[in-house]
């Protein structure tokens, strides 16, 4: 069983410090939640993980079965089981979502090896099947146009085919209507299982109602501030985050 | 004529090492053959230099007079710097040799080529593209045809597929009868040049209700240094004719610059159909100025596609004239300016006639310091009725140091005539490409599939194996060019 261990972490973007020493470890088959306020380091730590050049990993470590990861590429990293489901997926005009996953289901395969067109499109068409996604949306261009859901659920196609060990999923739930928020979170639930870890983050305990996590983590000005499991949502939710702020941060 | 310039060379060395782009480009045509030419009309153009060309093409005088004539044009006109790049003062004319051939006449079948000279078009892929999927081809090297030859079964339908200087020889009647007349002498300082000292191009007539099956071929190389190559191509449809003629053109990389300078005049008589596609990958020291126009009549149509990917300084405008009632013209374009590169490119509509109809797409790539310029003319006069223009123009701009300029010309008059413009400049974002890199392709993946993406309309319409090159090429161009 794979695990992704996040070892006191310190992120920086420019000269300010986002990130402040944050720890925890996922191993394949769990679902943690982190929720937190605005602007306390929840995407900064996804966006980081997963590479972006804009964030600087300032010390600490990020390790897949104690290997470090930080010396990789996006791209290598990627390919080493990481996967992150974007807040705000970038559009690429002229490029179908077909095209695109066939081009990153390819960049996995051994140098020289040809992907196996037939099977690569059965297998896309069960994905979306079972995601209950028409055919033909896999023709469209990635993103170019599309409501927030049909992002959301762009993403988790990607997710379904690219078949990550790790999943971090910033703010999935923003700026999803109630419906779109069910496809959604049936499509997180169809892939759940022993295989797959995820990194869930959000805002509202909302999405915790139709995925339903194993921990729950508090995230405050940059680490962990509390963790337990689904009812430290429930006690959030009804405490709100003054309650974090007074009780945990001082504790 | 200019003096010698210190500048007659290809851009200057810091930079073109400052992108890595820079030197793994045209690789598919960077080399060279020795070849000893049995004709040659040494270096600098004066009459005698035309009075060479006419005489080893034995042609007939009426001819080497409209050689003299446009010779004396070309002197008179002033270069079009008052709106067109200054890069241009760099042509040394005097430094240039204006004819180079083996012969006049081209050989039917590869055996038949010169050694060193079929190397050349084999390494192209040029034979095995003949057998694939081609109705006919012409190879020209330097300054005449090597080798030309259609099928038989396009022949027997009384198809014409020569080169200019048989076609002037076997053909005088048709030939003359639409020679000049799409593309005046004087159209422009550079047509006059051409019809000075033009030599190859392809010569097409296909008559009344015959439909070409397969594409006609014609492949333009330049093999010496210091060398002008000036192909004249005239095609002409009859009523309710179809054909479509393909180019391809590339060039070694010298370290002095090569002019190339065509011209290419199309008649699409009553309810016939052209389509006329470039791809132009010539070195980065070619100059490549050429006109290309086309007269569509009654119910006719003429469709340029065009696609600029080498080249120092490419200025081309394919136009089409649209004389008959229903007429359509389309201009599909695409072009990707390298570091060192300026692709100056666009479209001329010239709307004559009621109800016709005008498309031009034009999309362009600006790489590292390379400047893409749109230059589109779209004429409606006020007594015409029913017309249509829509014109898109996009460019993409891949480095915060790469350019781009769009000069549209429109003038619509008159009420019963409508128009559409849209236009549009993007960039690759840093957002985009880390999107695609999470999803595990490369940087440069990431960036190939992104420009392709950005034409993935336009080249669809190319013919398969011409699409597939395309993509190819622009993978190429495109590695290691972010940042």
């Amino acid at each position: 069983m794979s695990q992704l261990e996040i070892k006191d972490l310190h992120i920086a973007i420019g000269e300010k410090e986002i990130v402040k020493g944050f720890n925890l470890t996922i191993r394949q088959g769990e679902v943690h939640a982190i929720m937190g306020p605005n602007g306390t380091g929840k995407s900064t730590l996804a966006k980081a993980i997963a590479g972006h050049p804009d964030y600087t990993i300032t010390s600490g470590d990020v390790l897949i079965d104690g290997r470090s990861i930080l010396a990789l590429e996006p791209d290598e990293r990627a390919r080493a089981g990481i996967f992150l489901a974007f807040q705000y997926p970038s559009e690429i005009p002229g490029v179908s979502i077909a095209n695109f996953l066939r081009g990153a289901v390819q960049a996995r395969l051994a140098e020289g090896d040809e992907l196996d067109a037939t099977a690569y499109y059965k297998r896309l068409y069960s994905k979306m099947d079972l995601l209950k996604i028409d055919r033909k949306f896999t023709s469209r261009s990635v993103n170019d146009g599309f409501s927030g859901g049909e992002k959301k659920r762009c993403e988790i196609l990607q997710m379904a085919m690219l078949e990550p060990l790790f999943s971090l999923m910033d703010e999935t739930d923003s700026g999803l209507d109630i419906d779109a928020l069910r496809i959604v979170a049936d499509g997180v639930n169809a892939m759940r299982g022993p295989k797959l870890g995820i990194l869930l983050i959000t805002h509202y305990q909302r999405l915790l109602d139709y995925i339903v996590p194993d921990q729950v983590h508090v995230m405050w000005d940059g680490r962990i501030v509390k963790s337990g499991d689904k009812s430290l949502a429930l006690e959030l939710e009804s405490k709100g985050y003054d309650w974090v702020k007074t009780e945990l941060v001082h504790a | 004529m200019k003096p010698p310039s210190e500048l007659d060379t290809a851009p200057p060395p810091e930079v073109m090492t400052d992108n890595p782009v820079v030197g793994i480009d045209q690789t598919a045509g960077n080399f060279s053959y020795n070849v000893d030419y049995e004709f040659d009309a040494g270096t600098g153009l004066t009459e005698r230099t035309v009075d060479y060309i006419s005489s080893v093409k034995k042609e007939a005088p009426w001819i080497r007079e409209f050689r003299m004539n446009a010779l004396k044009t070309f002197q008179s006109k002033p270069m079009p710097t008052h709106w067109a790049t200054r890069d241009l003062e760099n042509i040394n004319f005097d430094k240039i040799r204006y004819y180079l051939s083996s012969g006049q006449k081209p050989k039917r079948t590869w055996d038949e080529v010169p050694d060193d000279i079929k190397k050349t078009f084999e390494r192209l892929g040029i034979p095995e593209q003949e057998r694939k999927f081609l109705a006919g081809v012409e190879a020209q090297f330097d300054s005449e045809a090597a080798y030309s030859n259609i099928k038989e079964i396009v022949a027997k339908q009384g198809v014409i597929f020569a080169n200019s200087t048989e076609a002037l020889r076997e053909h005088p009647e048709i030939f003359r009868k639409f020679f000049g007349k799409v593309i005046p002498t004087g159209d422009n300082k550079f047509s006059a040049l051409n019809s000075a000292v033009f030599s190859g191009g392809s010569f097409i007539y296909v008559p009344k209700g015959v439909k070409v099956a397969q594409p006609l071929q014609a492949y333009f190389r330049i093999n010496a240094e210091n060398f002008g190559q000036f192909e004249r191509t005239l095609i002409i449809c009859d009523e309710g004719s179809e054909v479509v003629y393909m180019e391809g053109c590339t060039a070694p990389k010298f370290s002095t610059s090569t002019l190339h300078s065509a011209v290419v005049e199309l008649v699409a008589l009553k309810g016939a159909k052209i389509q006329y596609i470039t791809v132009q990958n010539w070195a980065n020291n070619v100059f490549n100025l050429v006109t290309k126009r086309g007269v569509a009549h009654e119910e006719a149509e003429i469709k340029w596609i065009d696609c600029n990917i080498g080249s120092r300084l490419t200025m081309k405008y394919p136009g089409v004239v649209l004389r008959g009632r229903k007429a359509r013209g389309e201009v599909l374009s695409i072009a990707l300016a390298n570091d060192g590169q300026h692709q100056d490119t666009g479209a001329k509509m010239i709307h004559a006639a009621d109800e016709t109809t005008s498309n031009i797409i034009a999309k362009s790539i600006s790489v590292g310091q390379g400047r893409s310029t749109y230059r589109g003319v779209v004429h409606i006069p006020k007594h015409l009725k029913g017309c249509k223009n829509n014109t898109e123009c996009d460019a993409l701009l891949i480095n915060t140091n790469s350019r781009t300029d769009t000069y549209p010309a429109i003038t619509v008059r008159g009420d019963a005539n409508s128009v559409q413009h849209e236009a549009s400049v993007s960039k690759v974002s840093a957002e985009q490409i880390f999107y695609m890199q999470q999803r595990g392709l490369t940087e440069a993946q990431a960036m190939s599939l992104s420009v392709n993406g950005f034409i993935n309309d336009l080249a669809r319409q190319f013919p398969m194996e011409y699409s597939v090159e395309l993509k190819r090429l622009i993978d190429l161009e495109m590695e290691g060019s972010v940042g």
